[in-house]
């Protein structure tokens, strides 16, 4: 660190340092990189970072992350009401987005069900996806938490408390992921894919 | 330093970007805790649930060292109960509990061979139920709680002061509980009510053994909660009555 004078350049490359996939070292490369491209590089995302430290703010219907509130899925008449996907996080949310093949409504949970991490229920949204739910327009809600002890745990919870809502409830399908192959995929994936076969229709 | 066991995943938290921090409950070596790098990514996430069975090699500069694991799964139990709420349920609290009374690094092969039993009656067991309240009473007995169910005649109460047998038509004394001891626990299957009292008795030792009264262990606290709505609808889970419909 001596070979940087400046705690102005420091300060940069310590709080470069603490995003994620960038370690001391990246960060000095990324500080220098900006530091040498002022105009280009610097200033412009200076601004950005101030615009959507100012801007960005939680959507207090879905928990999406966004410059509206409501977030633009959430604004989009266009969207189908009457399906509402469950997330853990905003990072499964878009995910889902970039797919493209999800046009309904979303809610994110903001995290799981985890005790030794001390999460309980009323550290997520759940008491708002249940009014959510109580929706007329909603029929179905989609879980699509991750495939992980604590995801499905959550699933379960959040199946119960919706069990009075009146809406059709259903979760991702587990399995063979696109491309896999037998040969490589994981003992887990593979236990689970025979578990949850499906008869073969149309025969 | 170094060894290899065989194992059971207790827990898993992620540390830093890539790796985690997992605690085990190893064949010979007891609870033991490790660092397995890139434990956080998307190959090793699958092996590292709670309740999957690894094979493991532990490596240290010094005996008294965090150290790290080399974690290969062996079974993965995991994926054959995510799907069923009761019995994912069952994994969790057993692991947490392990977790949260075991002693680390003092080898207990009893506690490895119960939970390893436990485990494959959640997976496949339909009376597995039963064997969970039984596989309590047995932590307890490790944990210097036993409770003497094998000398208690059927319908017998058992004192929250003693742990003891009392009579059925025995008053309790004072600040004393009688609670029921439900015939399952001396073996056989049990109904949803013989199972929520057979977890509210071993549940008031559980509390004893952490020595913090009224603590609740969520996990648990599910559990029981899953199993008092079974008593209520005797099994058969009750129709959404949807929308529409």
């Amino acid at each position: 660190m001596a070979i940087t004078s400046t705690t102005e350049i420091d300060r940069l490359i310590q709080l470069l340092s603490k995003l994620p996939g960038l370690g001391p070292r990246s960060a000095r490369r990324a500080a220098l990189d900006m530091l040498k491209r002022k105009e280009t590089m610097l200033t412009p995302l200076a601004e950005a970072l101030r615009s959507a430290a100012e801007g960005v703010s939680t959507c207090s219907k879905c928990g999406n992350l966004d410059a509206t509130d409501p977030c633009s899925v959430c604004a989009d008449d266009r969207r189908d009401q009457s399906t509402l996907c469950v997330v853990e996080d905003v990072a499964d949310m878009w995910a889902l987005e970039r797919s493209g093949v999800y046009k309904g409504q979303y809610h994110i949970l903001g995290g799981t069900l985890s005790a030794l991490d001390g999460v309980g229920p009323e550290d997520l949204s759940i008491g708002s996806l249940i009014v959510r739910s109580e929706d007329d327009r909603v029929a179905e809600v989609i879980l699509a938490m991750n495939a992980t002890v604590e995801g499905q745990t959550t699933a379960h919870y959040v199946t119960d408390r919706l069990a009075g809502a009146g809406v059709r409830i259903s979760r991702l399908a587990h399995g063979m992921p696109m491309g896999g192959e037998l040969d490589y995929l994981d003992e887990g994936t593979l236990a689970w894919a025979l578990k949850s076969r499906q008869p073969v229709t149309g025969v | 330093m170094q060894w290899s066991d065989q194992g059971m995943v207790l827990s898993t938290r992620r540390h830093g970007e890539t790796s985690a921090i997992v605690q085990i409950l190893t064949k010979d070596h007891g609870r033991h805790a490790g660092l397995v790098r890139g434990g956080s990514g998307r190959k090793a996430r699958g092996v590292l649930q709670s309740g999957n069975e690894v094979s493991v090699t532990w490596r240290a500069r010094l005996e008294d060292q965090l150290g790290t694991f080399t974690v290969e799964l062996a079974r993965p139990r995991v994926a054959m109960v995510l799907d069923d709420p009761l019995r994912l349920a069952g994994l969790v609290a057993a692991t947490e509990l392990v977790e949260i009374t075991l002693a680390e690094r003092q080898p207990n092969r009893e506690v490895h061979a119960g939970l390893t039993a436990l485990m494959d009656a959640i997976e496949s067991d339909p009376d597995w139920s039963a064997a969970y309240v039984r596989w309590e009473l047995a932590m307890l007995a490790e944990l210097g709680f036993g409770l003497d169910v094998a000398h208690a005649e059927p319908g017998a109460m058992i004192s929250s002061r003693s742990g003891e047998p009392v009579p059925p038509e025995q008053l309790p004394g004072a600040g004393e509980r009688l609670l029921p001891m439900p015939d399952f626990l001396r073996g056989g299957a049990g109904d949803p009510r013989a199972i929520v009292q057979g977890l509210a008795l071993t549940g008031l030792f559980i509390e004893r053994a952490l020595d913090a009264p009224g603590r609740v262990l969520p996990s648990r606290t599910r559990l029981v909660e899953r199993f008092a709505r079974l008593d209520t609808t005797s099994g058969v889970k009750s129709g959404n009555g949807r929308k529409g419909d």
